[in-house]
């Protein structure tokens, strides 16, 4: 009775906090523009089974993206018996799930097998981690902070798995020797039991029960921590993919309050057309947190900081300022700072600084070629251009800072309908004294 | 093959329909096809290409204008949809229904953003097209010219990776029994020529190298002697490439539509 206090205890404490951080960061959102319509569920859902249940862009890099598919599927396994520590946990049952039979020795034995899989795998990404130059987990954005967040994360994982194998393997220990029947199927464990076998049965029962408190303490504790954490994708990525944006990767968003004020300089009529002046003056671009639309900042949200984007950028490749990932990155720490603020105290406050400016420089934006590599590359469909291209947007529309020969090539479609300077009259000169051969026949 | 040479007139869709004709394809000829040097060579090639098939096609000569596509990737919205409801209204007013371009980024803009602002016709690129004809038995290629070449394909981030167009272009090249080497980075893994999202026309920012030297020394790294493009931006910066590399005596840059001219000999 004691064990399910404390358990509820935990729970609700891991639920209140995980509630007020999810919230805050959700709050942001009120924050946000609005993207694009939701439509199409069906494709959605294909598409969250192909890109995020079938790892179809990780797979993409197919050594280390099969280690990151197999860490996934291994992990969906395992869910199922963390619910049912949980039931377990309140109710104060044991393996409740074990009614369920073979369906049940299936899901146990694969978690069992997955779990030492696991543990070997994060080892391995420890190792590249520590001891490998893995060129994509360096760069300006990758602070200190960055670098020992993805080492923490790993090692929660690894601490997880390794309670878990040893929560298995005292259970069998503890089960046999008390006399009850041992519920599941534990291939790994079975064999570590064996090992363990002069463990006698008090000690066998309480390291199982260390096992299985640190096990689940330690779920609490990660998924506490994820929020704070570029491991955060845990949660958001899925969600991010099933919200894509559906487009093809060439198409732009189409400004709608940019076509009205066109359409009105194109229609002499319209000139005379009273307009209503109560209408908020929209700013054209992304500026700062008032200009972010809700996939930019869920986008954010989902980045794991792979770098998978800026290992393919062209610019980035060939040494100049940009990185995909950085910009991401700012959007993320930037709605968090200033996002936060707004929420508190009003959207009007300011703190002088903004995340073109301060964040994301023009450099880094005019070094874009729009190729959409990056976006290609993304395990969790982020798009990287959009939010590149609605910075210069602001840049050119709002503050007309586009480099000189951009100026000049936008006088030029302006005054000649071409990016060079040629007439237009011109146009047909490529046909003059045009001749092709014909087969005699 | 014995042959004649012949001149080729132009359709202009304007004169077209000043004597109550039509014409089933627009030709956009695009401002690189029009004033580019190098890429006027493509589109005449293209146009023989079309005339040597029979195709019902028109330009609209001098009432062309820019796509606005440069304007839009650099950040130009306003001027973006300017031009493109310019056009619109203009392909509109002609009743177009079909538009056939070379340029990837006409090719995009066109059929991906212009609906938006009210376009209803359908989009070719003329890689597309090309295959099409070939697949339908109505283009057939010498299998002589290029065979025993060995030719590598650039792939356009506008039309591979923004519009999932890898296959048509291939096709072409295999008709021509050439024999085709990938560069390592091909497909939806190709790397960007460097000119997109505007960079064609303003100098690169700072870095410690030029992204056409990188693609070039893909393209080089295949042996083959002769790198296939489609499109008007990928064939300046590749060009550049080959004279940076002091290779474009040996080695070639063509654009598809040359690549059939050829193996027609047109």
């Amino acid at each position: 009775m004691i064990k399910q206090i404390l358990f509820v205890l935990a729970l609700v404490l891991t639920l209140g906090i995980f509630a007020w951080t999810v919230n805050r960061l959700a709050a942001i959102f009120s924050l946000t523009k609005a993207a694009f319509p939701v439509r199409d569920i069906g494709q959605r859902i294909r598409l969250t089974l192909q890109v995020a249940l079938g790892q179809s862009k990780i797979l993409r890099r197919p050594v280390v993206g099969s280690m990151h598919a197999l860490v996934w599927w291994g992990f969906l396994f395992i869910l199922i018996g963390s619910i049912e520590m949980v039931i377990d946990g309140i109710a104060g049952t044991e393996r409740i799930l074990g009614n369920l039979g073979v369906v049940y020795d299936v899901i146990i034995a694969l978690g069992d097998l997955f779990a030492l899989l696991i543990a070997l795998l994060i080892l391995a990404f420890l190792f590249r981690r520590v001891f490998m130059h893995i060129k994509r987990f360096s760069g300006s954005e990758m602070t200190p902070h960055s670098h020992v967040d993805a080492k923490i994360a790993l090692t929660l994982i690894l601490f997880l798995m390794i309670t878990l194998l040893g929560m298995n393997t005292f259970y069998i220990l503890d089960a046999s020797q008390s006399g009850h029947e041992v519920v599941g199927c534990y291939p790994v464990s079975r064999l570590l039991s064996g090992w363990f076998g002069g463990v006698t049965g008090q000690t066998a029962h309480t390291l199982h029960e260390i096992n299985w408190w640190g096990h689940i303490l330690g779920i609490f504790f990660f998924a506490n921590y994820l929020p704070y954490s570029k491991h955060f994708h845990v949660f958001v990525s899925v969600p991010n993919v099933f919200l894509s944006n559906l487009a093809p990767l060439g198409k732009m968003t189409t400004m709608a309050n940019i076509t009205k004020e066109v359409k009105l300089m194109m229609d002499p009529d319209a000139a005379f057309v009273e307009t209503t002046e109560d209408e908020p003056v929209e700013r054209f671009g992304v500026c700062d947190v008032e200009d972010i639309t809700w996939k930019h900042y869920l986008d954010s949200l989902a980045c794991t900081q792979c770098g998978r984007c800026t290992s393919v950028c062209p610019a980035n490749l060939t040494g100049k300022l940009l990185s995909p990932r950085k910009i991401v990155m700012n959007v993320r720490e930037r709605m968090k700072e200033k996002g936060l603020k707004m929420i508190q105290n009003g959207k009007e406050w300011s703190d002088e600084k903004a995340l073109l400016g301060d964040y994301v420089t023009a450099e880094e934006l005019w070094a874009c070629t729009t190729c959409n590599a990056c976006a290609r590359e993304c395990p969790v469909n982020i798009n990287q251009p959009a939010i590149i291209l609605e910075m210069r947007r602001f840049l050119v529309m709002e503050q007309s800072a586009a480099p000189g020969e951009l100026n000049q090539i936008f006088s030029n479609i302006e005054n000649n309908g071409a990016p060079w300077q040629f007439s237009q009259e011109d146009r047909m000169q490529w046909a003059e004294e045009l001749y092709m051969n014909q087969p005699v026949s | 093959m014995e042959t004649n040479t012949r001149k080729v007139e132009v359709p202009v869709l304007a004169e077209l329909f000043s004597r109550n004709e039509t014409a089933e394809y627009l030709f956009w000829v695009g401002s690189a096809g029009a004033f580019d040097d190098r890429y006027k060579k493509v589109t005449r090639a293209f146009v023989k290409v079309l005339t040597f098939l029979g195709v019902d096609y028109a330009v609209l000569g001098t009432e062309e204008s820019s796509s606005g596509d440069v304007a839009r990737r650099a950040g130009n919205e306003m001027l973006f949809q300017m031009q493109a409801l310019m056009n619109i209204e203009l392909l509109r007013n002609y009743g177009v229904k079909k538009v056939i371009t070379c340029d990837p980024h006409v090719y995009n803009t066109f059929k991906n953003e212009y609906p938006d602002l009210g376009a209803d016709f359908e989009v070719i690129h003329h890689s597309q097209f090309l295959s099409k004809m070939i697949e339908d038995g109505k283009l057939k290629l010498s299998p002589d010219i290029f065979r025993g070449k060995k030719l590598t394909y650039h792939d356009p981030c506008y039309l591979g990776r923004a519009n999932g167009e890898y296959k048509a272009p291939r096709r072409i090249i295999e008709s021509t029994h050439a024999e085709l080497v990938e560069m390592k980075r091909n497909k939806s893994f190709a790397l960007c020529c460097g000119a997109g999202g505007s960079q064609m026309f303003k100098e690169a920012e700072k870095g410690n190298k030029e992204v056409f030297i990188e693609r070039t020394e893909d393209a080089l790294e295949t042996g083959a002697e002769m790198i296939v493009t489609a499109c008007p931006y990928c064939m300046v910066m590749i060009t550049d490439g080959l004279k940076y590399k002091n290779k474009n005596e040996e080695i070639t840059n063509i654009d598809l539509a040359e690549l059939v001219a050829l193996s027609l000999n047109l």
